[in-house]
């Protein structure tokens, strides 16, 4: 009898120790901004989706700077430049991602259409530049060869 | 702990090119250790840039973003002087925050 006792105490310390740890955390003031439905997303339709850029429009104004061939998919150099007026949000997608939604970013003020980083990918696939511009989503495609995978 | 931030802003111009390094792990929650076991997920999830104190890019990172990650843009009306100021906060709620000043083109 005692046994059971301690058993189901130890149980529900568990689940309220989960509890908070699960409760807590939306709380923060990050997670109101973050899009995790996007980020979460595993296919591009859906990280679309979830930026409500159903059917981009190709765009000749929008240029990604990335080697064709990457010898190791851990570190991917993209930079993305767009000449069309109003940026207001670049988004960079590679297709074949486990997680495909690599990073957003909100350009404000005086930043200009431009970002660079180094994203991580799996395996050779198209890398998506996501544009909203002036309300309006446009994108640009590159494909990228990847010698030797980075998701792992 | 968070580790210091490298900040490069040199004026071009009249537009500040800004360089940043940040040291994170950048975990996918897909590798697995030399015990064979999962790394957790930890990754930085939010980068502001500001100028000024005017934020000029607020980005949203996930786990792809390479480790040890590299930030490039250009902020436009930038004068020798000015600050820029970057803020990451990762997904375990670390945060680091590291301000550069713009140098004049050389």
């Amino acid at each position: 009898m005692n046994n059971m006792r301690r058993a189901f105490l130890q149980w529900a310390g568990g689940i309220a120790a989960l509890a908070a740890a699960g409760l807590l955390r939306p709380a923060q003031a990050w997670a109101a901004s973050w899009n995790k439905a996007g980020f979460e997303s595993k296919v591009v339709n859906d990280v679309l989706k979830s930026l409500g850029a159903a059917n981009p429009a190709e765009s000749k104004e929008i240029t990604i700077t990335a080697p064709d061939i990457a010898e190791n998919g851990a570190v991917v150099p993209v930079a993305v430049a767009s000449r069309l007026a109003n940026t207001q949000q670049i988004s960079i997608v590679a297709e074949k991602n486990p997680f495909p939604l690599a990073a957003t970013f909100e350009v404000a003020g005086g930043g200009e259409g431009y970002v660079s980083t180094r994203i991580k990918m799996g395996q050779t696939s198209d890398v998506w530049a996501l544009v909203k511009a002036d309300g309006k989503y446009y994108v640009a495609r590159k494909e990228i060869k990847i010698t030797v995978g980075g998701c792992g | 702990m968070a580790e210091p931030m490298k900040i490069r802003a040199i004026l071009q111009g009249d537009v500040a090119d800004v360089r940043v390094l940040m040291l994170h792990p950048m975990e996918t929650g897909q590798r697995r250790d030399a015990k064979g076991e999962l790394v957790p997920l930890h990754f930085i999830q939010s980068v502001v840039v500001t100028h000024n104190g005017k934020t000029v890019l607020d980005a949203q990172w996930s786990q792809a973003v390479s480790r040890n990650p590299f930030l490039g843009l250009r902020v436009k009306g930038a004068k020798a002087g000015d600050r820029i100021s970057v803020t990451w906060v990762d997904n375990q709620s670390d945060k680091r925050t590291d301000e550069a000043v713009v140098a004049p083109a050389s």
